[in-house]
């Protein structure tokens, strides 16, 4: 990473933490968990809290949608590392990888021709599309979102994973945060749907 | 999902208000993206608008403007937290515009 401090400032404790999770996992400790583990009062405490409600609190929202939206999120950003991490994360929640590809390859359109099961989803995924590149969205961009049948809440959820995404993907980039191997990303993607972002 | 919004406000009362290694003044700059001095103005906008093009020289001259790791560090997570509150509220004030009319 681009910060020393967030390769090797830790403390003691987390520094046997990530000894124990090298053990463990057989991979290299990912940069994201340096991060948070970084000065966590700081930033990762609180960040991690909001994250977790996010992406695994109650939601009217799958935690697969939820993944996709947060790698939709990282996609537009160009933010390689979170792309490839939820994309992942997504794959495994569905337990169906051409789904989640049809959408990141179409992500311009995503394919608004699909099932119309789909259709709330991938309005949603459209919607914070453009807040993320656009920096702003209008109230007709949410009534695109409604008419699909979003509730209030439903949408209200899908912004709380955006703002979590657009936060953690600039830092993934400002930082530089390595590319984990496929491996490696698989791992991390079988502990994030199982243990969630806490 | 519980009230994110509430959750929200105290990540960035932590990161303005709270202990830190760079001024307050510092920090509430980098969340805002405006008034700091080059080479830090240029890093914070780069992390708000297009932080994949962030660079490790970009890092290097803020260290070499005379900050600490940390101060980077505290500079870097406020403006990225600025810049994606900017959007989030935003975009809550379109969805109430929204709601109000449905």
């Amino acid at each position: 990473m681009r910060l020393q401090i967030l390769d090797s400032g830790h403390g003691l404790g987390t520094k046997m933490l990530f000894v124990l999770i090298r053990i463990a996992s057989r991979q290299p400790v990912l940069d994201v968990i340096k991060l948070v583990k970084y000065r966590p009062d700081f930033y990762g405490g609180p960040m991690s809290k909001i994250t977790h409600e996010a992406m695994r609190g109650p939601s009217a929202w799958s935690v697969g949608d939820r993944e996709m939206m947060a790698a939709f999120v990282a996609r537009t950003n160009h933010c390689e590392f979170c792309t490839k991490a939820h994309s992942a994360v997504a794959k495994q929640a569905y337990g169906d990888a051409d789904k989640v590809s049809a959408l990141l390859s179409n992500f311009d359109q995503c394919d608004m021709n699909a099932p119309d099961e789909d259709e709330k989803l991938r309005a949603t995924l459209l919607m914070l599309s453009k807040l993320t590149r656009e920096q702003s969205v209008n109230a007709d961009d949410i009534r695109v979102v409604m008419a699909t049948g979003a509730s209030r809440q439903q949408i209200e959820d899908a912004l709380a994973v955006c703002f979590s995404f657009n936060v953690i993907g600039r830092l993934a980039d400002a930082f530089g945060f390595a590319i984990p191997a496929p491996e490696a990303i698989e791992a991390g993607a079988k502990y994030l749907l199982a243990r969630g972002y806490r | 999902m519980s009230d994110i919004r509430e959750s929200h406000k105290a990540l960035v009362r932590r990161i303005l208000q709270g202990a830190g290694e760079a001024s307050p003044a510092e920090r509430l700059a980098a969340f805002n993206d405006e008034g700091l001095p080059e080479p830090l103005q240029s890093l914070v906008d780069k992390v708000s608008a297009d932080a994949y093009r962030v660079t490790q020289e970009d890092i290097n001259s803020a260290i070499g403007s005379g900050l600490r790791e940390d101060q980077v560090f505290e500079i870097v997570v406020c403006a990225a937290i600025g810049q994606a509150s900017r959007q989030y509220e935003t975009a809550f004030a379109a969805l109430d515009a929204a709601s109000e009319r449905t």
